[in-house]
C-alpha cells in the first residue's frame, strides 16, 4: 500500500466518523481529527488537529478532570505527604492507589500514597461551609499520622462553588503549626480535562514548596557538579527506578523524582540541581519553566522508551556535562547493547510489520512510537486525552509516516476507527481495554502498563517487549471463532 | 540487568542487587522517617497497633481514612445498565464519569458506556442548560439508546439544575430530529454529599419506575412478580434468583437487570446487552407483587410501590440459607404454589454441604464490611455456620441497620463478642484488627492492606474486587450461592490451616491429607 492510498483510506475513515454527528457537534470534532505527517505544512500541531478544548457534550469521552490532574498525577505520588481528598466521598475512592504509583514505605505510618483520605462532604458542609471541618481534618491527620511530612488538600467541585476558603484554613494551620499544608483549588469542573489540574498543582509546588522554605528531616543535601532531577515520572510500575539507574551508572547523581516515589524534602532539594530532566512534558512543563526563570535551572525533554530514543536521550543528557560524563555515558551504551540486540532479535521477528493505535495522555502517545519501531512494529493512529498544541507539535517529529491524529477521542469515533484501519494491537486505557477485546483485538493497557513494567529503560524495554509478543501472540485471540461457526460469522 | 532468557517485571526486577542498591541510595535524599530514623517508623507503628491508638481513631469527627462506600451516581448508573438500550447519561463533569467507567470496569473487567456532558466553569456560573441540550441530542445520535437515564453529580446539585425542564427543553430544541416526544429520557438527582452509592441506586430506581409508569396503570391487574435486585455486583446472583422465581412457574419482571451487560461474550461488541424491557418496566406498575432484594438501597422506591402501586410483596434477602428459604417461601405465599421439588432437593445439598464442612467455620471470628444489605446476608450465613462475626462494619449505614445488625447477632451464642460498627471506615478496622483480632476477614479489595498490616487472611466476598478475578461472575444469592459461599470460606479456612502446619518436622504432624 503506498503512502496515498494510506492516507487516503485514513481521511475517508475520518469522515465516515464525522456522518454519525450532529451538526454542531460534527463541526467541532472535524477540528479535532486529522491526518498527520512527518512532512505536514502546520508547524503549530500535527494532523492540524485542534486541542485543549471543551469535550463535546454527551459522547463518551475518556478524559478525567482538573482533580484527577491534581490528586491522581501530580501531588498524589508525593509518598510522605498525605493528600486530603477534600468534598464528597466518591473522587477520592475512584482514585485510590489505581495508578500504580510506586513507592517504598511503611504505608500508614511515614508514607500514604494508596490510602485515601476524604473531608467525605455531607449536605450540611455544602449548606454551611466546610472549613471548620477541614481544620478539624487537618488536626486529626496529625495526631494519628504524626510522623506526615505535609498535607495538602485537593478540592473536589463542590469546594469552589459553595465559596470555602480553603487558603486561609490551611494558612491558619500552618501558621500555628510549622506544617506544611498546601491548599490546591483543583476543582474537577476546571478547565476542559485533567490538563488544568497538572497546571494548578505545578503553581502549589511553586508558592508551598519552593517560596515557603518548609522544614525537613535529616541532614541538608551537599550540592555536587552532577546533580539532576526526573520532573515528570510517576513510577508507574518502577518506571523511575529503572530510569534511575542508568542516570546514577553514567556518573550523575539524582537528586529528586517528580513525584513517582518522591518525599517533600527531595522537591524542596530540586532549585540546587544543574539541570532538570523532564519525562512527561505536558504535566510538569510548569514547574521546569520556573525553575529556569527563577533559578537558572536548565530543563531538557527525554524520553526511555525503547532503546533508539533511549540512547539518543542519553547522549542528550551527557553533553551537558563534562567529559568524563559523556565517556561514561558511552560505556552505559555499549554495556547494554548485548541486552538490546538480544531482546530485538528475539522479539522482532515475532512482531514485525505489526500495526498498533494509541489513545493515552501526557506522553506516550508520542513517547512510545520509538519503542514499538524498535520491534519492527509501526504506529498507524494516535492522539491524547489532554494535550495542547505544543505536545501535537512534538509528535509530528516522532512519526514517520501518514497517521491517523485524534484528540480527546471519544468511545466512538475510536471503534470506528480501529474497524477503519485494523490495527493489531490497540493501546490505550482500562474504559476502552474490554470493548475491543471483546472484538478479539490484543489490547495493551499504557496508563498502568497492564499491571506489569516498569517500561523506562534498557531493563523496561525487555519487559515491554516481552508484554507486546505476550499480547499480539497469545493463543487466546484464536478461540473467539467456534469450529461450527461459518465464514464470515464470528 | 534483564537476562534474555528470563525477563522479569518490577516484582524481581527491583530485588536484583543493583536495584536495591539504588533504592539504598536513594534514601540518602528523601527526608521522610523512614530513611532518617527507622527506629522511630517502627516504634509508631508498634503505637497504632495499641489500645490508645485505637481510642483516639475511633474518637475521629471529620477525616475519613479507607472508606467503604462511593458517592450516589455510581449507583444511577449501574440502575440505568439493567435497563434494554438505556445510556446512563450524568449530568455534570466528566471527570465524574470517567471514575464511574473505570471503577466498574475494574471490577467487571467488562465495558462500561456512560456518558457525561461535560460540565466546566462557564456552566457551573450560567446552569448546564446548553450542556443537556447539546448533551442529550449527541448522545441519541452516536449511540443510539431507546432510553437515556441521567443521574448528577454534586456540581450540578450544588448550582441547583433542574433535570426535569432541562430534559423538557432539550426536546423542544431538538424538535424531534434525534429526541422524539415520545423518547424517555428518565432522571433522579443523585448528590454525592448525601448517602452513598447505595442511595443513588435508590434514587435512580424511583426515578425510572415513577417516570416510566406515569398514565401506565391499568384496571386489570397481571399476576406477576416484580423483583428489583439491589446494587446487585454478582451477575451470578442475579440469574439464580430468575433460576428460582422461574421453577415456580411465576411470571415476573426483573427490574433493572444488568447481568448480561456486564457478562458479554467474546466475539463481537455491542454497547448494550440485556436489561429489562423499556415496556415491560412501564408496565411494571401494573404486577400484584414487587419484591425488593436490597432493603437498604430501595427505600424511596419500595415505598412508592408499596404505597402508590399497593403492590404485595416486599422485602427479601436471599443470601444464605434462612434468607433464601424466606424467599422461596414468599415466592410460594405471592403464586400460591408448592415449593417446587427441585429447589427441596437443591436446599438439600446446600445442607448436606454445610453439615459436611461445620467444624471448620464453627467458632471462627470473622470481620467482615460492606454494603448493608450485604452484611445482613454473609452475617446470616456465617451464624448459620456457627461461625462468630466479631466486627460487622458498615460505612454506609442507613437509619435501621445497626438495630437490625444488632438483634442479628444477639442470636449468637457470642452475642458479648460480636461488634456493630456503623459508620466507620477500614481505619477504624484496622484499629479494631489489632486490638480484638479475628480468625479471618471477609471483604472487598479494599482489604488488602489490612491483610498486609495484620496478617489477617482476606476472603475476597464483596464489591468493588479488582485483584482477583471472576468472582463476580459467581452467585452468592440462592442455595446455590449459599454453596459458593460455603466452599469459598471453608477453603480458605483449610488454606490457612496448611499454611500454620506446612513447617518441616515442627508442625507438620497437623498437614493432614485428608480433612
Amino acid at each position: 500500500m503506498g503512502p496515498e492510498s494510506l492516507e487516503a483510506k485514513q481521511k475517508a475513515a475520518i469522515e465516515e466518523v464525522l456522518k454519525a454527528y450532529p451538526e454542531k457537534a460534527a463541526k467541532n470534532r472535524a477540528k479535532h481529527l486529522g491526518v498527520g505527517g512527518p512532512e505536514d505544512e502546520s508547524q503549530k500541531t500535527c494532523g492540524n488537529v485542534r486541542s485543549n478544548k471543551k469535550t463535546v457534550p454527551g459522547v463518551m469521552s475518556q478524559r478525567g478532570c482538573a482533580y484527577a490532574g491534581s490528586k491522581g498525577v501530580v501531588w498524589g505520588p508525593v509518598k510522605d505527604m498525605v493528600h486530603i481528598s477534600h468534598g464528597p466521598i466518591g473522587c477520592g475512592q475512584y482514585s485510590r492507589a489505581g495508578r500504580r504509583n510506586y513507592y517504598i514505605g511503611t504505608t500508614g505510618v511515614d508514607t500514604f500514597v494508596t490510602m485515601n483520605f476524604s473531608s467525605d462532604f455531607q449536605e450540611k458542609d455544602i449548606v454551611f461551609g466546610g472549613d471548620k471541618k477541614l481544620a478539624v481534618c487537618l488536626e486529626e491527620i496529625d495526631a494519628l499520622f504524626p510522623l506526615n511530612n505535609g498535607i495538602t488538600v485537593q478540592s473536589e467541585c463542590p469546594i469552589g462553588l459553595i465559596g470555602d476558603d480553603i487558603n486561609a484554613t490551611s494558612k491558619q494551620y500552618a501558621s500555628k503549626t510549622g506544617q506544611t499544608v498546601v491548599p490546591v483549588n483543583c476543582e474537577g469542573f476546571r478547565g476542559v480535562s485533567q490538563s488544568l489540574g497538572h497546571h494548578i498543582a505545578n503553581d502549589t509546588v511553586r508558592d508551598y514548596v519552593f517560596d515557603a522554605n518548609p522544614k525537613t528531616l535529616g541532614a541538608p543535601i551537599e550540592v555536587t557538579e552532577y546533580d539532576v532531577a526526573i520532573i515528570g515520572d510517576y513510577n508507574i510500575g518502577g518506571d523511575a527506578w529503572s530510569s534511575r539507574i542508568l542516570l546514577e551508572e553514567m556518573g550523575l547523581r539524582v537528586v529528586a523524582q517528580w513525584s513517582g516515589d518522591a518525599t517533600l524534602k527531595e522537591m524542596v532539594a530540586t532549585t540546587k540541581v544543574k539541570l532538570n530532566l523532564l519525562h512527561c512534558y505536558r504535566s510538569m512543563n510548569y514547574i521546569s519553566r520556573h525553575m529556569e526563570k527563577e533559578y537558572g535551572i536548565p530543563w531538557i525533554e527525554y524520553n526511555f522508551f525503547g532503546p533508539s530514543q533511549t540512547i539518543k536521550s542519553l547522549r542528550k543528557i551527557a553533553a551537558f556535562f563534562d567529559e568524563s560524563i559523556q565517556a561514561k555515558c558511552e560505556e552505559v551504551i555499549a554495556k547494554y547493547q548485548p541486552l538490546v540486540d538480544a531482546v530485538v532479535n528475539k522479539y522482532r521477528p515475532r512482531l514485525e510489520g505489526k500495526t498498533v493505535m494509541l489513545f493515552v495522555g501526557g506522553l506516550r502517545p508520542r513517547h512510545v512510537i520509538g519503542a514499538y519501531e524498535d520491534l519492527g512494529m509501526e504506529v498507524i493512529g494516535t492522539g491524547y486525552e489532554f494535550a495542547h498544541d505544543d505536545d501535537y507539535k512534538r509528535t509530528k517529529d516522532e512519526i514517520f509516516r501518514s497517521t491517523v491524529i485524534y484528540d480527546d477521542v471519544n468511545e466512538y469515533e475510536l471503534e470506528a476507527f480501529v474497524k477503519a484501519l485494523q490495527p493489531d494491537l490497540v493501546a490505550s486505557g482500562i474504559k476502552e481495554k474490554y470493548v475491543f477485546q471483546k472484538m478479539g483485538l490484543p489490547y495493551r493497557q499504557m496508563h498502568s502498563w497492564d499491571y506489569s513494567g516498569p517500561y523506562h529503560g534498557y531493563d523496561g524495554f525487555a519487559i515491554f517487549a516481552q508484554d507486546m509478543d505476550l499480547a499480539i501472540n497469545s493463543p487466546v485471540w484464536a478461540h473467539t471463532k467456534a469450529p461450527w461457526d461459518k465464514e464470515g460469522e464470528a | 540487568m534483564q537476562e534474555i532468557e528470563k525477563i522479569v517485571n518490577g516484582q524481581k526486577l527491583f530485588q536484583r542487587p543493583e536495584y536495591q542498591e539504588v533504592l539504598k541510595n536513594k534514601k540518602e535524599f528523601e527526608g521522610g522517617m523512614g530513611a532518617v530514623d527507622a527506629e522511630k517508623v517502627k516504634e509508631i507503628a508498634e503505637w497504632t497497633k495499641s489500645w490508645d491508638y485505637r481510642e483516639k481513631n475511633l474518637a475521629r469527627e471529620a477525616i475519613t481514612v479507607n472508606p467503604a462506600k462511593a458517592c450516589q451516581p455510581l449507583g444511577a448508573v449501574m440502575v440505568a445498565l439493567g435497563f434494554e438500550n438505556t445510556m446512563p447519561y450524568v449530568h455534570g463533569s466528566h471527570g465524574c464519569v470517567a471514575y464511574f467507567r473505570s471503577y466498574f470496569t475494574k471490577h467487571f473487567k467488562e465495558p462500561t458506556p456512560c456518558v457525561s456532558d461535560s460540565m466546566t466553569e462557564d456552566a457551573a456560573v450560567f446552569g448546564g442548560l446548553t450542556n443537556m441540550k447539546d448533551g442529550l441530542k449527541n448522545c441519541a445520535a452516536l449511540y443510539k439508546p431507546e432510553m437515556i437515564a441521567v443521574s448528577t453529580t454534586c456540581m450540578a446539585e450544588v448550582i441547583g439544575d433542574d433535570l426535569y425542564a432541562f430534559a423538557v427543553a432539550a426536546k423542544e430544541e431538538d424538535g424531534g430530529e434525534f429526541l422524539p416526544e415520545s423518547f424517555p429520557i428518565t432522571y433522579a438527582h443523585t448528590p454525592s454529599f448525601t448517602g452513598s452509592h447505595i442511595t443513588g441506586y435508590d434514587n435512580m430506581m424511583h426515578g425510572i419506575l415513577e417516570q416510566l409508569t406515569t398514565d401506565q396503570k391499568t384496571e386489570e391487574k397481571k399476576e406477576r412478580i416484580n423483583i428489583i435486585p439491589g446494587f446487585e455486583t454478582y451477575i451470578g446472583s442475579i440469574r439464580s434468583v430468575k433460576a428460582i422465581v422461574e421453577s415456580f412457574g411465576a411470571d415476573y419482571l426483573m427490574l433493572g437487570d444488568h447481568s448480561d451487560q456486564w457478562d458479554m461474550p467474546a466475539g463481537n461488541y455491542s454497547m448494550f446487552a440485556g436489561g429489562t424491557p423499556i415496556a415491560d418496566a412501564k408496565d411494571s406498575i401494573n404486577s400484584t407483587a414487587t419484591i425488593s432484594l436490597g432493603k437498604y438501597a430501595t427505600t424511596k422506591t419500595m415505598k412508592m410501590v408499596q404505597k402508590r402501586w399497593k403492590h404485595k410483596g416486599g422485602f427479601s434477602n436471599p443470601v444464605g440459607l434462612k434468607g433464601t428459604d424466606e424467599f422461596v417461601m414468599k415466592l410460594a405465599e405471592l403464586t400460591g404454589k408448592d415449593v417446587p421439588a427441585k429447589l427441596k432437593i437443591e436446599r438439600g445439598r446446600l445442607v448436606d454441604a454445610m453439615q459436611d464442612s461445620y467444624p471448620y467455620m464453627h467458632g471462627k471470628k470473622f470481620a467482615i464490611w460492606g454494603d448493608p444489605d450485604f452484611l445482613v446476608g454473609l452475617v446470616s450465613f456465617l451464624l448459620e455456620m456457627g461461625a462468630e462475626p466479631t466486627h460487622v462494619l458498615c460505612h454506609n449505614a442507613p437509619r435501621g441497620w445497626e438495630e437490625e445488625m444488632r438483634a442479628m447477632l444477639d442470636t449468637s451464642p457470642a452475642a458479648a463478642d460480636c461488634h456493630v460498627w456503623a459508620g466507620k471506615d477500614l481505619w477504624h478496622m484496622r484499629s479494631l484488627l489489632f486490638t480484638e483480632p479475628v480468625d479471618f476477614m471477609i471483604g472487598n479489595s479494599y482489604g488488602k492492606e489490612l491483610m498486609r498490616d495484620t496478617g489477617i487472611p482476606l476472603i475476597y466476598i464483596g464489591f468493588p474486587i479488582f485483584d482477583r478475578h471472576h468472582l463476580h461472575r459467581y452467585s452468592i444469592s440462592g442455595y446455590d450461592g449459599a454453596l459458593n459461599l460455603l466452599t469459598w470460606i471453608t477453603n480458605k479456612v483449610l488454606d490457612q490451616l496448611d499454611e500454620e502446619t506446612k513447617n518441616i518436622a515442627s508442625t507438620d504432624y497437623f498437614f493432614d491429607l485428608v480433612r
